[in-house]
């Protein structure tokens, strides 16, 4: 948050008790309470799962290829971060402002993934034809008596999932809309450092630790998507879970 | 072991010749502490005489006696403990006080063996005191029903601010026969108590019956009681669920089987048709679209007054208490409770929500009301 | 710093009077800060108590309305809770503890003014509500469903809310703050088994603190988005279950207990050695029960939830795990008498209040252990007999050992002695308004009287001992006056206190009192526990306390103060607010435009506090 301030001040008092600096100190302590905050938000989702009174549930929603591919970019932007990281610690600018700036690019592409997919379920609609009927998830079964005999096919325009249609929805979109609200922070975090170290002076070798920070960062908030991929995606959609 | 604390303490004749033997046997000194640690114990054990309605010293039937035993064992022991701590402490505080401030005590940092023994010491405490506990634990989780003894099952139902039951109907199968604020059940008999909530959280809770179990919206609770007194034994909301929490209170009525069969059969008839002019006015006051008492009330008989928002008043008259228990079912009380009931029961929803009470000009008629409580009164 | 070219106000540099105040990072005037602030409202929490003893001093009574009482008992422990003895032990932390490991300041000096300014913040939020519409009604713990948009239609509830947010952000970035301090900042020698046991439990508070609060943050932004755009979190209707919210509030309640006592035994545990000339009996073991209460806490929480249905199996687990917890619970009393046994016992008020609370504590602690066990509490569960409990916890334990604190570090703090006399009258009459007060609500809860109601009926034998208690209280009332006017009068003309007027045995000791703004003029190495009292027995020449020369102290670097702190909270009191009140302009209805307004004040607080250099390099050295 801030520039270090080690209030021992002076010249000769630098170094810390650990020999940590405290900037990596609080970070770690930060990202150990972050863990029991997307913890709470997990455990709200996984004890509503199922509990929903009506649909759209996920398989009805879910589009586990975007949503891999999604997480391949996010996994991705990890390993640029270290590429950048490691650049920097070499005393190659150059090679740091690019792995840096693909970071962001692909925490960015991340980020309009979400954006499409939100999209996609808020205006989600049910669609089947009457001739297959056992195909049909829990909630569009909920539809199946339109076909009475009159229509080949049900078109329903506006079966959308939003945060108030079912407790589905509400933990969905509230535990995958702060994750996306930590990575926007983080591409915020990144962009900045970007254009401070075109600045002559603003980012050095030296100063690695500024970057070694919000690298900490992004890479915590790649590992909660894993999990919220894991627990939310991959369970949601495969039966047996 | 209750019974003999309360022979022991129960008068004030006993705790006086407790007292005068002291007296006799001890110097001055000791003497005057002991009057006044044997004064404070009499005091405390007066503190919870159960002769208190809803006093948990005095248990009917094994679920609160259960819960009361437990009480009783850990409460020794905890008195044991507080008597040697707090005497070790305050002998401390006095026999090393400080007699000259140029002197420093030895340095000791501590005693292996005596840190040892004070860690393990509370431990095997504890785990006396645990035993007990989680054998209760299951007992009065698993109700006698499941072992095959016969039992009555009661669905009780907190609303915002009063309860209702409902007991199957033994004369007709699917059936429920609905009641409000007063439960009965016969005596020496368990009863399967399934407790829901269509709104807040509410508790259940009779004291001198059994602890409480909380009632849930969404999930289905359940608790067994068994009675084995006849009387009438006041119960009380345990959980905060709003405004008037205070005064959601409920009576269960422990009757004879006979008594309880008789009860529940008069609680099967509709309601009684009103004879006497002013009930029968009541009745169509009751029924009328001025009043409107009929779109929350039921009045099972009746063809209009089928409203499930309020009390089934089909047979109020014959219960002891209205507005959830907490004033006397009387002429005088039920008065000022239909004129104004949010003085009776500040909060209440019928004051909150009724024309007659939220429209001045749809206002209650003191004829009207006389009316009304002729024709309540009489729906025995 | 103008490497961005972005003018800011020029820096506060040696500040005077109410900008000093305004814009300090010196932990020390930050720890007065939150001293005052919290000792203020705990006295609304006490006013706010006294009101609800008077309604119940007799039955049927109608001195408020049951709506008022009901906000009554919700902002008392609200208030007393996270108003109140949080934030005074926060006035500890930031005190004592860079001068208990010798260090010159904390390692975050403006986050910790944020911090201070955050708490104001959440504070006035909390408070404002009695004079906004109403305060919440749905008590400290507020239960699901009561507190939902259905059953709760007025504002109260989204100020608790809101507050609670921002008090969260406060602690939070409080106790991040100290965690780095306490590990990093630690003098040469300064070992964690050499720190001062106040040290050790504020360490295992701030781990607590960083990990608890997240979880009650969740669960209030679910409550929070439920009442403002009707999400389904606690919506019975949507097929909620309500005890989502109380496993997670209490998932963070429990922590939270601990968050208020075990400061309290830190404090308690440095007034014993020193009162009794000798060192803590058992330190490893007085730490090792700490640490070890800070991990149980995470394990018992369900013991809030005996009567809710969990099943039997998951009511034994957490009947067992409570007992256990009561374990070094009792090491910690023992350790504590054990440290006094064989001492020279001298009864200063600091020292009566330490052992009030032990005597307190007990009591606390063996009524904890009666409601542990489940079948039994299925009685005792929502009576008095728990209000008897926690008051006997909370105000014979925490607020009696921060009482202590006080009179224990009131010269050192301000050079000046508390009273002794009326420090005497204040203990006693405390001591005995508590006991009165709350003595009697064990027989009221065991004779069947349910918290939470604001009246009673003649004739269920609950009128005599209620009585009994708000005549206590009122006892209790005039204690804590005779400590404001004990203060008032200490301010004013209080006898002058040496630096170590105590003989003291840890750092803070060693320094002039009032300490001078860089604490140390020399930062210390340390050789053992009670450094200072060990330095005292072995030289006599270093008995007087280390003053700085002029010379040295110019060579000593703090941090300058900052306005950006302060800016950045004020941004979020506005932020918060903006979230309830929107504005209609033209076809945008519910224009948050004030949470606008508030969230770029913080933006711009955090972007020009980012930019501001540690020290201003043109500065004065």
């Amino acid at each position: 948050m801030a520039q270090a301030e080690l209030a021992h001040g002076g010249h000769e008092e630098h170094q810390t008790t650990t020999g940590l600096s405290h900037k990596k100190l609080l970070m770690w302590a930060f990202l150990g309470s972050d863990c029991m905050f997307f913890g709470s938000l997990i455990a709200t989702y996984l004890v509503y799962k199922n509990r929903s009174l009506g649909g759209p549930l996920p398989e009805d929603v879910f589009d586990i290829l975007t949503t891999s591919t999604s997480t391949f970019v996010l996994l991705m932007s990890s390993m640029s971060m270290v590429l950048a990281y490691s650049a920097l610690t070499r005393g190659n600018m150059n090679g740091f402002r690019i792995w840096l700036l693909s970071t962001c690019i692909m925490g960015a592409t991340f980020l309009g993934f979400q954006v499409f997919e939100f999209n996609e379920f808020v205006n989600h609609e049910v669609h089947f034809e009457c001739s297959h009927l056992e195909d049909l998830t829990k909630f569009e079964r909920t539809f199946a008596d339109r076909c009475d005999g009159t229509v080949d096919e049900v078109f329903i325009e506006h079966a959308g999932l939003t945060p108030r249609t079912n407790l589905f929805g509400t933990t969905f979109f509230v535990l995958t809309g702060f994750h996306g609200g930590h990575v926007t922070l983080g591409v915020i975090w990144l962009l900045a450092m970007f254009f401070y170290s075109l600045r002559k002076g603003g980012i050095t070798p030296a100063k690695h630790e500024e970057v070694d920070l919000a690298a900490l960062y992004w890479h915590f908030v790649d590992i909660v998507w894993i999990i919220i991929f894991t627990v939310i995606y991959l369970f949601g959609v495969f039966p047996g879970f | 072991m209750v019974d003999w604390l309360w022979s022991f303490s129960g008068s004030k004749e006993t705790l006086g010749v407790a007292l005068r033997t002291m007296s006799i046997c001890t110097p001055m000194r000791k003497r005057l502490v002991g009057v006044l640690l044997i004064a404070l114990f009499g005091m405390l054990l007066l503190a919870c005489y159960p002769d208190n309605p809803q006093s948990t010293f005095d248990a009917t039937g094994p679920v609160a006696q259960s819960q009361l035993d437990l009480f009783w064992m850990i409460f020794w022991a905890a008195l044991v403990v507080f008597i040697v701590v707090e005497g070790v402490l305050v002998y401390t505080i006095i026999r090393y006080r400080r007699k000259s401030e140029d002197y420093d005590p030895p340095q000791t940092h501590g005693n292996t063996v005596l840190e040892i023994s004070w860690t393990i010491l509370p431990a095997i405490i504890l785990a006396i005191v645990a035993v007990p506990t989680v054998t209760t634990i299951f007992d009065n989780a698993n109700s006698p029903s499941l072992a095959g003894e016969p039992a009555i099952e009661v669905e009780a139902v907190g609303y915002q601010w009063w309860w209702e039951f409902k007991y199957d109907d033994p004369n007709n199968p699917g059936n429920e026969i609905v009641t409000a604020n007063e439960m009965h059940i016969p005596v020496d008999t368990v009863v399967n108590v399934t407790l829901t909530s269509p709104n807040v959280l509410h508790s259940f809770w009779i004291p001198k019956i059994a602890g409480k179990v909380d009632v849930v919206p969404n999930n289905i609770n359940k608790l067994w009681i068994k009675a084995e007194e006849t009387g009438s034994f006041l119960g009380q909301c345990a959980e905060f669920c709003g405004v008037a929490h205070a005064n959601m209170r409920f009576r269960v009525i422990v009757e004879s089987s006979a008594e309880f069969d008789a009860w529940l059969a008069s609680q099967d008839e509709p309601a009684l048709e009103p004879v006497d002019p002013l009930a029968i006015e009541g009745k169509t006051i009751f029924e009328g679209n001025q009043a409107q008492c009929w779109t929350c009330h039921t009045v099972s008989g009746s063809a209009k007054a089928q409203g499930t928002v309020g009390p089934n008043l089909t047979h109020v008259g014959s219960r002891t208490h209205i507005a959830s228990g907490i004033r006397v079912n009387d002429q005088k009380n039920l008065r000022e409770w239909i004129a104004d009931p949010d003085r009776v029961k500040p909060g209440n929803l019928m004051a909150a929500t009724a024309k007659v009470y939220t429209e001045p000009t749809s206002k209650l008629t003191d004829a009207q009301v006389s009316a009304l409580v002729r024709y309540l009164q009489g729906l025995k | 710093m103008t490497t961005l070219g972005i003018p800011i106000p020029k820096r506060p540099i040696h500040p005077t009077g109410v900008w000093d105040w305004l814009t300090t990072i010196d932990h020390k005037k930050i720890g007065v800060l939150y001293g005052v602030t919290a000792f203020f409202l705990f006295l609304t929490g006490g006013v706010e108590a006294l009101w609800m003893r008077v309604q119940l001093m007799g039955p049927e009574a109608d001195f408020v309305t049951p709506e008022v009482y009901n906000q009554l008992f919700t902002m008392h422990a609200t208030t007393m809770i996270f108003l109140g003895v949080m934030p005074m032990g926060a006035a500890f932390f930031n005190f004592l503890i860079p001068l208990q490991i010798g260090a010159r300041d904390v390692a975050f000096p403006r986050l910790n003014a944020f911090s201070y300014w955050t708490f104001l913040a959440g504070a006035l939020i909390l408070k404002f509500s009695w004079f906004m519409g109403g305060a919440p009604n749905a008590g400290w713990f507020g239960y699901a469903p009561i507190t939902g948009i259905e059953y709760n239609p007025g504002n109260g509830i989204d100020f608790w809310i809101l507050s609670l947010q921002v008090l969260g952000i406060a602690s939070l970035a409080a106790a991040l703050n100290f965690i780095v301090t306490i590990i990093n900042m630690r003098a040469p020698g300064m070992s964690l088994m050499r720190m001062p046991l106040f040290t050790w439990m504020s360490f295992v508070t701030a781990f607590l603190l960083i990990l608890a609060f997240p979880v009650i943050t969740v669960a209030l932004i679910e409550l929070m988005f439920d009442r403002f755009y009707g999400t389904n979190f606690f919506v019975t209707s949507a097929g909620a279950n309500p005890l989502l919210w109380q496993h997670l509030f209490w998932v963070f309640g429990h922590p939270e207990v601990y968050i208020l006592i075990l400061p309290a035994m830190g404090i308690v545990s440095e007034i014993l050695p020193t009162f009794s000339k000798k060192p803590l009996f058992g330190y490893p073991v007085i730490v090792l029960s700490g640490v070890v209460i800070g991990f149980m806490g995470w394990m018992v929480w369900a013991h809030h939830m005996f009567t809710v249905g969990l099943g039997p199996v998951a009511n034994s687990v957490f009947a067992v795990t409570t007992m256990a917890i009561a374990i070094p619970t009792g090491v910690k009393i023992f350790s504590w008498i054990g440290t006094m046994w064989g001492g020279s016992i001298s009864f200063k008020t600091p020292m009566m209040f330490a052992i009030g609370f032990i005597a307190l504590f007990i009591i606390g602690g063996l009524s904890g252990v009666m409601h542990s066990s489940a079948a039994s509490d299925a009685q005792q569960q929502d009576t008095y007999f728990i209000v008897a409990h926690i008051h006997y916890v909370l105000f014979g334990g925490a607020i009696f050992a921060i009482f202590g604190g006080i009179y224990y570090w009131f010269p050192k703090m301000t050079g000046k002695f508390l009273g002794e006399k009326l420090g005497q009258l204040n203990f006693w009459l405390m001591f005995i308004g508590m006991n009165v007060t709350f003595f009697p609500m064990h027989f009221l809860g065991l004779d069947g009287m349910p918290r939470r109601v604001y009246t009673y009926s003649e004739g269920m034998g609950w009128d005599y001992w209620n009585l009994v208690a708000t005549v206590g209280s009122v006892v209790l009332a005039l204690g804590v006056l005779v400590f404001l006017h004990n203060f008032f009068k200490t301010l004013i003309s209080g006898e002058e206190a040496p630096g170590d007027p105590w003989d003291g045995r840890t750092l803070e000791w060693s320094i002039p009192s009032p300490p001078p703004h860089y604490n140390f003029v020399q930062i210390p190495t340390v050789s053992d526990i009670d450094d200072w009292w060990h330095r005292k027995r072995e030289d006599d020449s270093s008995l007087a306390p280390v003053a700085g020369s002029s010379e040295d102290e110019h060579d000593i670097h703090l941090p300058d103060p900052s306005y950006w702190p302060l800016v950045t909270a004020v941004g979020l009191f506005i932020g918060a607010y903006g979230l309830l009140y929107t504005l209609n302009i033209g076809t945008f209805t519910g224009f948050p435009l004030f949470a606008i307004v508030g969230g770029s004040i913080t933006l711009v607080g955090i972007t020009a506090w980012s930019l501001e250099p540690v020290n201003e390099p043109d500065s004065d050295h």
